[in-house]
């Protein structure tokens, strides 16, 4: 174990620990832009300096291992000057259009220069020439304007999902990020959206016909109801409809989705769910209150009731846990049969 | 899974078979990828070049329903070149002696000649896999959907017991459930045979449990399953049936059969989100609210139960289906209103697996069962000391061919599956527009060599008939495949099961979908 004083704080930690990640078990977040626990060190985003003792340069704490007596400042008036430059230069090459953006509230990019106090008007002029949108992909765009190139989506494609469908084009001013080819399927991009979930700006964002502030949604976090897997996410829901599926970290899938979780949500508010139940009449389903359904299916119950073996279930590897317990409970106790079965064959 | 997902990416070996894993389970998937790029070797055995090919050490391209016979020849090349685990097979496992005689004499050799791969890539293979440190077998429907499914378990399990690779850390046997509940419905007795937690119907004291607990006699003989279901229904024994979150006229084998079956039946009750193709035939539909608006949990594939949380009010008048079968039953002369914690209560007072587990337990991480006490940290990983019944046994498993193999008359052999962007029926994933647009239709797959010896071109319709029916499907040739064999997605109706094989394997009657005989019409 190591001990080291960050901000006037003892703490100990084990070796090969990050300054960065010490800083935040004593719940000091230094900014960053480009470091994700489950990546691989780019170091360029140079949000995350700090001043170590004994050191007359700001060093970057996402991969500065801690050493023993070590005494750092995270907020020392160096860094903080330090700091808003580097902010600065990362907004002079962006759009000033946090009001349009979807982004906005969630970016990091504007809470950053919000904290440190970055002028709107950029007083570099670094904006690079623009590079059109890559809207080729079915429910995300890439705004090569809004990049701040600090590489999640490229390492999070490659390292997590091993696919490896973007990566770097050009270089110095003209860099971007894009898919191989310019477009998603040439690149095997399999729509999973991880890229988009570690965006820090509004550079990857999902298509959406919905108009919602990020200020004015709900998050639940539930489970993923389609594979095996049990991904953990969070339901966006804006005005009573589910507008966006996050990712979440907590669970086994480590903040991963499919194409199917991120994106595939429609059918929940979709104008062809089941409002009312349906009961048929003269060969035809027509629309019933509750009380009718069931009373004819009460009828039924009555009718065949005594031969137990003419009633048969198929239960629902879709529903809950409690539903599908109620599920067999009812035939076995009320319909006294033990013919249940469900979809686990197929 | 005998173990758990955080566990895959510190496999030494993972050997992957029958699962097109990037697309049925693509964020497990990512995890294999992982155990890849750390170092891990990877062995892929399927009838399609899948995409995990591409991350694989050896790859054994195996004619659909040839599984058994690949798992013998890999038996026997570890048993006869001193790579079993002695120490293992003498403490932990029985009936060895056995299984012997039944591997003894299946060489390689001979496992290449009726899978249709090379000698050479069964032997490396088994070399890798029984060298590792610590190996996973991850499979799927693909070794299941066969009729001698049960026996391809079995003699996977072998595999693993051979080189002591079950009841231990980062290794393993582990299906991949395809739902997200598969694992929670069989948990919770959604079984002819089973009450809660895999107490038998025939056992006096579990029976004797559930009596008391809800004041009623319990038949002790199994009930039946779903394709008797279907028999039934089509023969007239049955006359009452409840279909719940479930579309049987696309997903099961021989469309035609089916839809007869719901067409006879006396009264059917569908509960769903959607008036999908077998609502259509009900009598009575009941609206359900979608996972978004309830409250409850699910069980996934490695045993850990999860919060399912309410995000929206139920849409129009639709009802949560606990909510649902609790006024029913009421209706019908049981009162039943419980919230769904009290319910998980209820089981968990039921099911010694589940004992240990409540909502207030399950916020956060979840619970993998057994979780036996209030105490008890769940299971990550299964027989770590012993086995259910002490020792695990070896089982003797003969290589059977499938029920229906291609002959002259209907000369291609086809297998199904899931694709990436479609789910099972579609009744979900066809409201999304982009996931339609990637997957838009129906497609038969073959390679090039196929589609030149039927005179097929890419993209063009053509008449594909089996033995129970004939569709229309448009042809993609895709270098990924044997000579003779295709590959159709399961997701459409009209589609593969009009065409697939009702036969069914002899102990838990799951049908034979991945294999059946096909001709192209001229």
């Amino acid at each position: 174990m190591i001990k080291l004083i960050i901000n006037g704080n003892q703490i100990e930690v084990e070796e090969n620990t990050t300054v960065l990640k010490a800083a935040r078990e004593l719940g000091i977040e230094i900014p960053t832009f480009c470091d994700d626990d489950r990546l691989s060190k780019q170091t360029s985003c140079r949000l995350c300096i700090v001043e170590v003792e004994g050191t007359d340069k700001l060093l970057t704490s996402c991969n500065l291992e801690v050493k023993e007596g070590m005494v750092v400042n995270t907020e020392s008036e160096k860094v903080r000057i330090a700091l808003k430059i580097n902010l600065s230069l990362i907004w002079a090459g962006h759009p000033n259009d946090c009001m349009k953006c979807g982004k906005s509230g969630e970016c990091k990019l504007q809470d950053y220069s919000f904290e440190y106090d970055v002028d709107a008007e950029p007083i570099y002029s670094v904006r690079k020439e623009a590079i059109a949108k890559n809207a080729t992909n079915h429910f995300f765009e890439i705004d090569p304007d809004k990049c701040i190139l600090c590489g999640k989506c490229v390492r999070i494609c490659s390292e997590q999902v091993g696919v490896g469908a973007l990566g770097f084009k050009n270089r110095g001013q003209e860099t971007y990020v894009s898919f191989g080819n310019d477009n998603f399927e040439d690149a095997g991009c399999v729509s999973c959206g991880s890229c988009v979930s570690v965006c820090p700006t509004g550079a990857l964002l999902n298509k959406t016909a919905d108009k919602y502030r990020n200020w004015d949604v709900d998050k639940v976090r539930t489970t993923c109801s389609y594979c095996g897997v049990g991904c953990q996410m969070e339901l966006v829901v804006h005005k009573g409809k589910i507008v966006r599926v996050d990712a979440n970290e907590e669970g086994s899938n480590r903040g991963l989705l499919c194409v199917k979780g991120k994106y595939a949500f429609n059918f929940i508010n979709h104008r062809d769910r089941l409002t009312t139940p349906l009961v048929r009449k003269n060969g035809k389903l027509v629309e019933a209150t509750w009380e009718e359904a069931y009373a004819k299916i009460n009828q039924k119950y009555l009718e065949f009731k005594g031969e137990s073996n003419s009633f048969v279930g198929f239960s629902s590897a879709r529903c809950t846990n409690e539903e599908n317990y109620l599920f067999q409970k009812m035939f076995r106790q009320v319909f006294k049969t033990n013919n249940i079965d469900h979809c686990a064959r197929l | 899974m005998t173990n758990s997902i955080s566990e895959i990416e510190n496999n030494d070996c993972l050997f992957i078979t029958g699962s097109n894993t990037t697309d049925t389970h693509p964020v497990l998937s990512y995890f294999i990828k992982q155990a890849k790029r750390k170092g891990a070797k990877i062995i892929v055995a399927e009838p399609r070049k899948i995409d995990l090919v591409k991350h694989s050490d050896v790859f054994v391209q195996i004619k659909p329903g040839t599984n058994i016979a690949l798992y013998n020849g890999m038996a026997n090349y570890i048993y006869h070149n001193g790579l079993a685990d002695q120490k293992y097979i003498e403490s932990r496992t029985e009936g060895y002696a056995e299984f012997l005689t039944g591997i003894i004499d299946f060489t390689p050799k001979k496992a290449a000649k009726i899978c249709g791969c090379k000698e050479e890539d069964i032997i490396e293979a088994a070399k890798i896999f029984a060298s590792a440190k610590s190996a996973g077998i991850y499979y799927a429907m693909g070794v299941t959907q066969h009729s001698n499914g049960t026996n391809g378990v079995k003699s996977l399990c072998n595999l693993g017991l051979i080189t002591g690779n079950i009841g231990k850390k980062n290794a393993g046997i582990n299906p991949l459930r395809g739902q997200n509940n598969v694992q929670g419905a069989c948990d919770m007795g959604g079984l002819p045979n089973n009450l809660t937690g895999y107490q038998k119907v025939f056992n006096d004291e579990a029976r004797a449990k559930f009596e008391k607990a809800w004041d009623v006699k319990i038949d002790s003989t199994p009930g039946i399953r779903i394709p008797e279901m279907i028999e039934g229904m089509a023969d007239g024994s049955v006359k009452f049936a409840y279909v719940m979150g479930e579309n049987p006229i696309v997903s099961d084998p021989d469309t035609n059969h089916v839809k007869a079956a719901f067409e006879k039946v006396n009264f059917l009750v569908v509960q769903d989100m959607f008036l999908t193709e077998t609502a259509e035939y009900a009598d009575v539909v009941l609206p359900a609210s979608s996972f978004a608006e309830k409250e409850g949990t699910f069980t996934n594939t490695e045993r850990r139960v999860q919060m399912v949380n309410k995000a929206i009010e139920p849409v129009g008048n639709s009802k949560p289906d606990y909510m649902i079968l609790q006024e029913l039953m009421t209706v019908f002369g049981y009162q039943e209103n419980k919230t769904p914690s009290e319910i998980m209560d209820e089981i968990a007072s039921l099911t010694p697996i589940y004992s240990g587990i409540n909502y207030d337990r399950l916020k956060i991480k979840g619970l993998q069962w057994p979780c036996t006490d209030k105490n008890h940290p769940g299971t990550k990983y299964l027989y770590e000391e012993k086995f259910t019944r002490k020792k695990a046994l070896f089982s003797k498993v003969e290589y059977l061919e499938s029920a229906e193999v291609a002959n002259k008359e209907y000369p291609v052999t086809m297998t199904t599956g899931r694709t990436l962007y479609q789910y099972h029926t579609r009744t979900m994933t066809d409201k999304t527009k982009g996931i339609n647009t990637l997957v838009k239709e129906n497609y038969i797959e073959i390679n090039s060599f196929t589609a030149t010896k039927y005179n097929l071109t890419d993209g063009e319709m053509t008449t594909v008939t089996s033995r129970r029916g004939s569709i229309k499907v448009r042809v993609k040739v895709k270098e990924i495949l044997q000579d003779d064999v295709c590959f159709m997605p399961f997701h459409f109706a009209e589609g593969a099961n009009v065409l697939t094989n009702t036969a069914a394997d002899q102990y838990c009657g799951i049908p034979e979908l991945k294999v059946c005989a096909i001709k192209f019409n001229a």
